[in-house]
């Protein structure tokens, strides 16, 4: 908890450096156009409003499976890829393994729980949402942590929160979603960040994009460094997932490039990083057709998801 | 590579800026260029060629001015400015903001013929150099409309000579003009031989402005043209931004022309980190600070000193951060650190390095090396100590040394321990300690959490041997202004010589020298009579040599406590010697008056006893400032001390002239030696009878007497000495000027120039600027 309590966030450096970080690093042509499928293989694309169906879910599965029009993919000399999971709410989770059952895909399926997106039910509820979840088929949990462990500085009663919800996930990847929004500093950020980590978070996340402020370059900043001082601490890599405000082809290639610089080339997968993101894809899309026609497309050009 | 290809291996790849409109520019020009002398191109002379670092292709041929050349643009110059200071300060104004809306225009223009000629990364000048060069046009243009109002006292000196480097080519050539002409000035600028292309494409704009012709000359060429500038009878003024070495030689070939001063020269600037410090932070800080344009940035944090028990996590992590710098072509968009700016610097880098790497352990990051062109890559030398040679020499490139420290007060030694004091950085969390540091280190820039951060509004410039002015904010303007109205010449005044038959008192009576509180009989044992104008001899003063200024310079570096005093203590001696001296004001009425032959000792002392008032009341209300930089912060400009100031008193008032130098001084934090009249030296030696009733600590007040010729080389000389006047009556500006090269402290002559000592001229702001030397501190801040 030294550790904890010693990590420094100082907030004009870290939006300094995420200021200049676009201007320092562009990425364009062929290198672009690779770039953006890759972002398209961190994606959880993502579903979560209470008005989702099992069709709008089955709709969802698909578009993940086959986010990228083929003619696309075979003017760029790329085999199909998909995006990094789907994510949805808990009773979305049989429509989705239905779905990719159905269509011969293996993708994983991302459940957002613990009493999403406040993380304030009854604590006995959300481990046991968890194991819901898990038995529904979900691969991959998002939970939330209890904001009032950081605003209180109760670094310890945050770690052992953690590590129920650790516990209740079994096989199942662990993502913990710090609604960085929520959280007063970018120290808190930090502080967390490694006490999720302690307590064997797979993934950190920002936010479960229902705050007010989602994720930022900042925040993901602090989060990421975060990380890295975790790795060389310990050994063990844990991914990030930035949440919520990211929608622009080219705000994907700035998170590309600050893993890039901060954590290194081995974070450029999804088994480390992904986008939590419902239109980014949309974006991507247009983007890649522009590179293979060299006209600016249209929207209702791609297939909806 | 294909897209398959590159999914896999996530490599940035290439991402060129274009280098078309600036060569079509160059080609507009034949490939060749004059000068610019009265609003039009001149036709091309000899020339030199003008290169590409990066490849080393030959840009433009440009000319090398000459003698006449220079003549000629001075002489437009001196032609154009009565007029162009007779307007209105809005006329200039619209001037200075068409210049800013048209850098705007131009703005991709200037930043890639900038990345051509000088070979930082396109990055650089597009985000950095050229929003700052529209910046401090906009900012100026502000203080042109500004000028009637604000400074009715002050006018333009006339017609400057301002020489730049090559490391900020533009962004020079708007920290000289914008001000200088804002003012009321008309320019000679000459851009670094290196790096002429973007000055003569401003001088293109400038043409678009409707600048008037002969407000501002651009002459291109080498040293032999900064020289001609340098000596030109008819400037008035020299700014220069470039070497120590260059600036010391500038400032002996100035010595006693009269010509006003501005030098902005090396650094070795601290860069300080404790172990509370936002560490990764830090780290991209340093980026900022020494792999910022190749490290070739006068005011980089090349000297990292770290607290000792994180230096080893904090180097781990820097190695790391160095490892993902990108090197090579400078007009690619991703490119971090690009080519230094000639092969000449190269070497230069190449030969420091190699002599004194083997001090500490060397660390260079891996990134490939284009095969041609000047490129050096960033590094980091750890392990040294402030004895090593890199620790104290300037290298001026892409090279880190560090060292460590153990408690915050050795932080400051190690980071004071050098000639240099243009900036320094400060990282902590904590605000206190901050604080506490940053005006504790000699330099004229702090920045806390945060590196190289510059605005128009913020004051730049050193102490010690980086220079003296100040470029940007109010401050500046000091460097292109003067206190209006006409000064006389001064009539030399000899001491009554002695009688044929001399009338003596029977009571010997032996004036000493008062040094370090104590009165101290003269190292050399020589005494001189002062005798009054009837013949009577009224005692005998020491005659000061260089081991009594040695003396009075060690006690008043011992006095340094006074800087920290509180104004309202300073304030609180200072009325107690008015006091003081007014108790026995007819004693020294009478005292002038014998020494002088004159009758008007009661009003001098009551002029005395006022001064002492006048500067009593400033000692606590000379403010610093909060400047509005654009960022989430503040930018303070703090008047701190020069230091140790060393001056010769007028001789023609004996005891108002004294006290008028010394108490802006004190009053200020500053601690003086005195050389007193030299004609009339009793009203001084009496003095320090007051001063010894007043409370002023040791050393404080330092006072001998002697013959201020002789005294002129050692006090100036003197490399502890931070500041000489001069107010004497014998004509020893020339003498001062050229002596202070040395250490390049800040001088102030009157040029044998009388002032009003009795009246308004005799006190006030510009006493207490001379006094103080503005540090800015940068903290920006946000939870």
């Amino acid at each position: 908890m030294n550790w904890v309590r010693a990590a420094q966030a100082n907030t004009s450096a870290i939006e300094r450096r995420c200021a200049t970080l676009p201007g320092r690093r562009s990425v364009k042509k062929e290198h672009q156009a690779a770039w953006l499928l890759k972002a398209i293989t961190m994606i959880d694309l993502t579903t979560l409003a209470g008005d989702d169906t099992p069709g709008r879910v089955r709709r969802l599965c698909a578009k993940a499976a086959h986010p990228v029009r083929p003619e696309i993919m075979d003017a760029l000399g790329v085999e199909e890829v998909t995006t990094g999971a789907v994510c949805v709410y808990h009773d979305m989770i049989p429509a989705a393994v239905d779905t990719l059952k159905h269509m011969g895909v293996t993708l994983p399926i991302a459940a957002v729980s613990t009493g999403f997106p406040a993380g304030l039910s009854p604590y006995h509820l959300r481990v046991e949402e968890i194991r819901e979840s898990v038995r529904a088929g979900a691969t991959e949990i998002d939970i939330v942590i209890s904001r009032q462990h950081v605003l209180t500085g109760n670094w310890q009663a945050l770690y052992d929160e953690m590590r129920d919800f650790r516990d209740a996930c079994g096989e199942a990847h662990v993502k913990a979603i710090l609604a960085t929004g929520e959280l007063g500093s970018l120290r808190n950020v930090a502080r967390a960040s490694l006490v999720c980590m302690m307590a064997g978070a797979d993934f950190i996340k920002t936010s479960t994009g229902k705050e007010s402020v989602n994720a930022t370059l900042p925040v993901s900043l602090v989060m990421i460094r975060a990380i890295r001082d975790y790795y060389e601490a310990t050994g063990y890599r844990v991914g990030y997932k930035p949440a919520g405000g990211i929608a622009k082809a080219k705000d994907a290639l700035t998170y590309l490039a600050l893993i890039k610089e901060e954590l290194g080339d081995d974070w450029l997968t999804p088994e480390l990083f992904r986008f939590g993101a419902s239109s980014l894809l949309g974006d991507i899309e247009r983007q890649l057709e522009h590179h293979v026609t060299g006209h600016y497309s249209a929207t209702y050009r791609h297939p909806m998801g | 590579m294909t897209v398959k290809e590159i999914f896999e291996t996530m490599e940035y790849g290439p991402a060129p800026e274009s280098a078309k409109e600036a060569k079509d520019w160059i080609a507009e020009h034949n490939g060749q260029f004059g000068l610019y002398i009265d609003g039009k191109m001149t036709v091309v002379g000899d020339t030199f060629d003008s290169k590409n670092p990066a490849t080393g292709d030959v840009l433009a041929k440009v000319t090398q001015a000459t003698s006449d050349d220079v003549d000629a643009a001075v002489s437009a110059a001196r032609k154009a400015q009565r007029k162009w200071a007779g307007l209105s300060g809005h006329e200039r104004a619209k001037y200075l903001y068409a210049l800013a809306r048209l850098v705007q225009k131009h703005s991709r223009l200037f930043a890639v013929l900038e990345t051509l000629d000088n070979g930082k990364p396109i990055r650089e000048s597009r985000d950095i150099d050229i929003p700052l060069v529209a910046r401090h046009f906009y900012y100026h243009a502000g203080m042109a409309q500004l000028q009637d109002a604000e400074l009715p006292d002050r006018e333009a000196l006339g017609v400057c000579g301002q020489i730049i480097p090559w490391n900020f080519p533009l962004l020079m050539l708007a920290w000289k003009i914008a001000p200088a002409i804002a003012m009321g000035n008309t320019v000679v600028l000459k851009p670094a031989e290196y790096t002429s292309l973007t000055a003569l494409l401003f001088a293109q704009i400038c043409d678009e402005a409707g600048l008037p012709k002969g407000v501002v000359n651009i002459v291109t060429g080498d040293g032999r043209v900064g020289e001609a500038i340098v000596t030109h009878e008819d400037i008035d003024k020299i700014a220069f931004t470039g070497s120590t070495e260059v600036g010391r030689v500038i400032r002996r070939e100035t010595a006693g022309s009269g010509k006003s001063l501005t030098l902005e020269l090396g650094g070795k600037s601290p860069y300080i980190v404790f172990d509370d410090a936002d560490l990764d932070s830090a780290v991209e800080g340093l980026v900022d600070a020494i792999w910022f344009n190749q490290g070739q940035v006068c005011c980089a944090g090349s000297r990292l000193i770290v607290q000792e028990g994180i230096a080893d996590r904090f180097y781990a992590k820097l190695r790391a951060r160095m490892d993902k710098l990108r090197m090579g072509d400078p007009l690619d968009k991703s490119i971090d650190v690009g080519a230094v700016v000639d092969p000449v610097q190269h070497a230069q880098i190449t030969k420091l390095v190699d002599a004194g790497a083997g001090d500490g352990e060397l660390y260079q990051a891996p990134c490939p090396l284009p095969t041609s062109g000047c490129f050096y890559p960033p590094t980091l030398i750890t392990g040294l100590s402030s004895a090593s040679m890199l620790m104290q020499e300037e290298i001026f490139g892409p090279v880190l040394v560090a060292t460590t420290f153990r408690t915050p007060s050795e932080a400051i030694e190690i980071a004071n321990n050098t000639r240099y004091g243009l900036a320094a950085t400060v990282w902590s969390e904590n605000v206190n300690l901050t604080l506490d540091i940053a005006p504790k280190l000699a330099a004229g820039v702090v920045w806390v959490n945060g590196t190289n951060m510059f605005d128009a509004a913020a004051g730049f410039g050193g102490v010690r041997e980086s220079g003296f002015g100040r470029e940007g904010g109010w401050e500046g303007l000091q460097a292109y202004t003067k206190p209006r109205g006409k000064s006389q010449s001064l009539k030399p005044i000899t001491a009554y010589a002695a009688p044929k038959e001399a009338k003596v008192d029977a009571l010997d009576r032996t004036a000493k020298f008062y040094i370090g509180g104590k009165q101290a009989r003269p190292d050399g044992g020589y005494s001189k009579a002062v005798w009054s104008k009837q013949g009577d001899l009224l005692g005998h003063v020491g005659v000061a040599n260089r081991k009594d200024i040695r003396n009075a310079v060690e006690a008043a570096h011992a006095a340094t406590g006074w800087a920290r005093t509180t104004g309202h203590l300073r304030a609180q001696i200072l009325y107690y010697i008015g006091e003081n001296l007014s108790a026995r004001a007819g004693e020294f009425a009478d005292r002038l008056n014998t020494m002088t032959g004159g009758r008007s000792g009661a009003k001098e002392v009551d002029a005395a006893v006022s001064r002492l008032f006048t500067y009593a009341a400033w000692a606590d209300k000379y403010d610093g400032a909060a400047k509005p930089v654009p960022m989430r912060g503040v930018a303070l400009a703090m008047n701190e001390p020069a230091g140790v100031i060393g001056a010769f008193c007028p001789d023609a008032v004996p005891l108002l002239g004294l006290v008028s130098l010394m108490a802006p001084a004190i009053a200020m934090g500053n601690r003086v030696v005195l050389a007193a009249s030299e004609p009339f030296p009793l009203a001084a030696t009496d003095f320090y009878q007051v001063l010894d009733t007043s409370d002023v600590p040791a050393g404080v007040v330092n006072i001998v007497t002697g013959s201020h010729a002789e005294l002129a080389a050692p006090l100036s000389g003197h490399l502890g000495v931070d500041a000489v006047w001069t107010q004497s009556g014998a004509d020893i500006s020339a003498i001062v000027e050229a002596e202070s090269a040395g250490n390049l402290k800040r001088t102030w002559v009157n040029n044998a120039q009388t002032r009003d000592w009795l009246g308004a001229g005799g006190e006030g702001r510009e006493f207490l600027t001379h006094a103080t030397e503005v540090k800015t501190i940068w903290v920006p801040y946000g939870e």
